[in-house]
């Protein structure tokens, strides 16, 4: 308890919540869809390898594309059908991205492979349960999706003192976490443990929830009774689920700008991935479904719903009473930190936790922003202690220099400065922008510097070539000085590609 | 189907600048009406016929640089520089000194600038100072506060109040209505044991300025107020009046010297409480950070004191809060706050 007084979240904000509208639906089955969109990279990395081909009939959890490198991961059916297409789909992506699909006609009799699982997984290597959990597809759910193998292997050599279990769902309106913590405690403080044992046991394992779920706690408690797990409440805030926020409230520690939370001996895992992980070890089942609330006041039955990866999104509207006519837009994802998607055949994906259908009343279009008067609301709320009112200043003047020196990559894209701005200005969209621009000119100059490295060596080459063939006809070559100038360029070229990949 | 491309955030808190700056208007009543009730409706008078023409000025500039007009007069902005002025001038200032002080505070200090948000000056403190230079009788030319001494004449009527003010029909009423504020004897007596000066004790109430300590005390209650709505954060007020408090307790406490007012005497005289809670909070002018508001406030403060004590103008609230203006942005700069997960920029700057 003192030690949260202590790590007390500073800046933050306090919007009105809206989970009552879902909270209490306890977790139901969504009617299959007819066809499901599966894309093969719905996480970062290159997309999968396809082991089917068109015409085939498949199983619930048979392998459909196999991982194609390190950040690749495996997609399996989510449900028995037939695959009828390999095409371009949009996927669910803030710029409306499109990307190679599997499309699978779904047959509704939900005939599943065999799979086996481990009894007791502390007999088992840490190997073949990285290797199971990789097979199994299990990526973060929270975020960007990131194989959650590959997170387990610390890159550094510090080891991981605390496991965090990320329960907090501060975005207002979701609470597909919260009707897991309460409906599958067990599964989550076990999922919790295999983490704790790939990660070599930690100091300490938290599951962390805002104190606005109080049965989920008690839930957790409960399950968590008699093991190294503990589970901890802290103050509702937004955004006190952001990683660097969390961490900061469990351990004190401020994660400092470049570094990843493992280079603190911390580690950051999603509910839903946590579970991920334990039914692809105890199950040893693939992710097939995921929790998704669909809500907002267009929404005739707001609540949650276990939904097949790769349902499109308009069948969960349809499923569940959407009022086109009363909707505002339609946001994957948190008011705060949600997109706006225009086409609702967009698949449901491993990070989809929302769907949110506001009406008008609710999410009225947004305001004309007036002049910035300065006031520091912005600043007082801004989590990252950023002053938003300076970076909005220079996203406008396109002062990328400042905007650096003012730290806009810190900007997690929270929205809180938006959120509390007096004259409400899209501050984040101005963010986002400008950290577009910068990061466009920064990879214009690589290519502009790599062409010219290109170059270099072209001629370096022609060079070369140009002295070998001068020594093959005068007798007395001057073979070190071609040498030189086909290393040179060679070398650039090394140690260039070294600070990339680092 | 109505799907539109937003950008979140999604929500948003309640309210604007418009409703920021209605709850600012707000807050001056309680001093409005003490500075009715001890100096007469002249103020009343000044506010109004000042909001007005904040109002066609602002139109004006706006027109001028083709701005929307309506847009940008729901921001309240011009008709809060128009009271916030209306509240500092004598409430028996003639007219015309309303309107050059207006004028230069909308079209000069305002929109020559780029409008709201843009100008670095105060629009009321430029107008003010404008005055003070320009018509220096007219601008210190204060009515005596209400039944101040025996057989005094009681407080003009309304209409009186306002043929001083417009002076069409008839001429100026004689003097007679003015004297000497606190503040004034306070300059004129200096080296005096001015408490003790025959006839002058008239102009000190019971803790401040007569009448004035009942002015500061009705904006102390607005600033409160708006405090307690967040409108804005405690640094700068508190480091105004703590600098003013300390620096009068140094002096007049501790070094005794009596030509210098006691902390009470500096709280609740002249334009402090209103420019502790109604000027230096203006956010545009002021710094952003909370340090830098701080800094801000403090510094202020001081120089305050330092004008009222040694220097030429009986009050210095608006001298004070200009020059500050001028400093602010470096205010800023110096007091980034850390963010998280970064060093300090100075910090950092150095070790480079
Ligand atoms: S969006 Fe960025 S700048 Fe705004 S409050 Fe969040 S972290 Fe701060
Ligand atoms: S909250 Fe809005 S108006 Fe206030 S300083 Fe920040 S950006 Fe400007």
């Amino acid at each position: 308890m003192l030690n949260n007084l202590f790590n007390r979240l500073r800046g933050g904000i306090h919007p009105p919540d809206q989970k009552q509208m879902s909270a209490e639906q306890p977790i139901t089955l969504m009617p299959f869809a007819d066809r499901l969109i599966l894309p093969l990279s719905q996480h970062i990395g290159t997309p999968a390898h396809p082991v089917v081909k068109v015409g085939d009939k498949v199983l619930g959890g048979q392998l459909l594309a196999e991982p194609d490198g390190h950040f690749s991961l495996p997609v399996h059916a989510p449900t028995s059908g037939v695959v009828i297409a390999f095409e371009d789909h949009r996927v669910p992506h803030p710029s409306n991205l499109t990307a190679p699909c599997l499309i699978l006609a779904v047959d509704g009799d939900h005939l599943t492979l065999e799979q086996e699982g481990f009894d007791n997984f502390e007999q088992v290597s840490k190997q073949e349960l990285l290797n199971k959990i990789r097979g199994c597809g299990i990526a973060g759910m929270g975020g960007a999706g990131f194989p959650t193998d590959a997170k387990l292997k610390p890159r550094s050599n510090k080891a991981i003192e605390t496991l965090i279990i990320n329960g907090m769902e501060c975005e207002p309106y979701i609470t597909a976490d919260d009707r897991l913590m309460r409906e599958h405690a067990d599964d989550v403080v076990t999922g919790a443990r295999i983490l704790a044992y790939l990660l070599d046991y930690p100091k300490r394992c938290v599951i962390a929830v805002e104190d606005n779920k109080p049965e989920a706690v008690a839930m957790l408690r409960l399950a968590a009774a008699g093991s190294q797990v503990e589970v901890a409440e802290f103050p509702t805030k937004y955004p006190s689920g952001s990683e660097k926020q969390l961490i900061q409230l469990v351990t004190g520690k401020k994660l400092p700008t470049g570094k990843l939370p493992s280079d603190i001996g911390v580690m950051v895992q999603n509910i839903t991935t946590t579970v991920g992980v334990y039914r692809a070890i105890i199950q040893g089942k693939p992710m097939g479904a995921r929790v998704t609330t669909v809500t907002g006041k267009a929404i005739a039955r707001p609540g949650n719903y276990k939904v097949l990866m790769g349902t499109p999104v308009a069948h969960l509207l349809k499923e569940t009473g959407y009022d086109e006519s009363k909707s505002s837009r339609l946001i994957l994802g948190g008011p705060m930190m949600g997109f706006t998607i225009t086409d609702a055949q967009v698949p449901i994906i491993k990070t989809s936790n929302c769907v949110l259908a506001p009406s008008l009343e609710e999410f009225p279009d947004p305001p004309v922003p007036q002049a910035c008067i300065r006031c520091g609301k912005c600043a007082q709320v801004c989590p990252m202690q950023l002053l938003p009112q300076q970076l909005y200043w220079y996203a406008r003047s396109r002062d990328q220099e400042k905007l650096q020196r003012y730290h806009l990559f810190d900007c997690i894209e929270c929205g809180s400065c938006a959120y509390a701005c007096t004259s409400n200005i899209p501050l984040v969209h101005y963010f986002r922008a400008a950290k577009g621009d910068i990061r466009t000119r920064q990879q214009q100059q690589q290519a502009a510097a790599s062409a010219k490295l290109r170059h270099e060596k072209r001629v370096a080459r022609k060079e070369a070539l140009q002295a070998e063939r001068d020594a093959k006809r005068k007798p007395r070559p001057k073979p070190d000085q071609a040498m030189d100038k086909n290393t040179e360029p060679g070398k650039i070229i090394a140690s260039t590609t070294e600070t990339i990949e680092s | 189907m109505t799907l539109i491309n937003i950008s979140s955030p999604h929500v948003a808190s309640d309210g604007d600048a418009g409703s920021m700056m209605r709850l600012v208007l707000l807050a001056t009543l309680p001093g409005l009406l003490m500075l009715t009730y001890w100096f007469g409706w002249g103020s009343l008078i000044n506010i109004i016929w000042a909001v007005l023409l904040a109002l066609v000025f602002e139109t004006l500039s706006l027109l001028l640089r083709g701005r929307p007009v309506g847009f940008y007069l729901k921001d309240y902005s011009a008709v809060l520089t128009g009271v916030l002025l209306g509240l500092a001038l004598p409430p028996l200032a003639p007219w015309w000194v309303t309107l050059v002080g207006v004028g230069f505070a909308i079209i000069i200090a305002k929109h020559f600038f780029g409008g709201l948000g843009h100008n670095p000056f105060n629009p009321a403190m430029v107008g003010y100072v404008v005055l003070l230079i320009s018509f220096p009788v007219e601008m210190t030319s204060w009515v005596a506060p209400r039944d101040l001494v025996d057989g005094q004449p009681a407080l003009l009527s309304f209409s009186e109040s306002f043929f001083q003010i417009f002076p069409v029909l008839t001429q100026p009423l004689v003097d007679g209505y003015t004297m000497a504020t606190a503040l004034d004897l306070f300059k004129q007596h200096q080296g005096d044991l001015i408490h003790q000066s025959v006839g002058v004790r008239a102009a000190f109430g019971y803790f401040g300025a007569a009448g004035w300590e009942w002015v500061n005390l009705g904006y102390l209650v607005g600033g409160l107020f708006l405090l307690y709505r967040r409108v804005f954060t405690w640094h700068a007020p508190l480091g105004m009046l703590g600098a003013l408090l300390l620096l009068s307790l140094i002096f007049h406490g501790l070094l005794n010297i009596d030509s210098i007012g006691s902390p009470l005497f500096h709280w609740f005289s002249g334009a402090t409480m209103l420019g502790a809670f109604f000027i230096i909070t203006d956010p545009v002018t002021s710094a952003t950070s909370l340090k830098g508001r701080l800094l801000y406030g403090i510094a202020i403060g001081s120089l305050i004191f330092v004008i009222r004590s040694w220097g030429n103008y009986p009050d210095a609230v608006a001298f004070s809060v200009l020059l500050m203006n001028f400093a602010a942005p470096f205010l800023d700069y110096y007091t980034q706050p850390r963010s998280f997960g970064q060093a300090a920029i100075y910090a950092r700057k150095e070790k480079d």
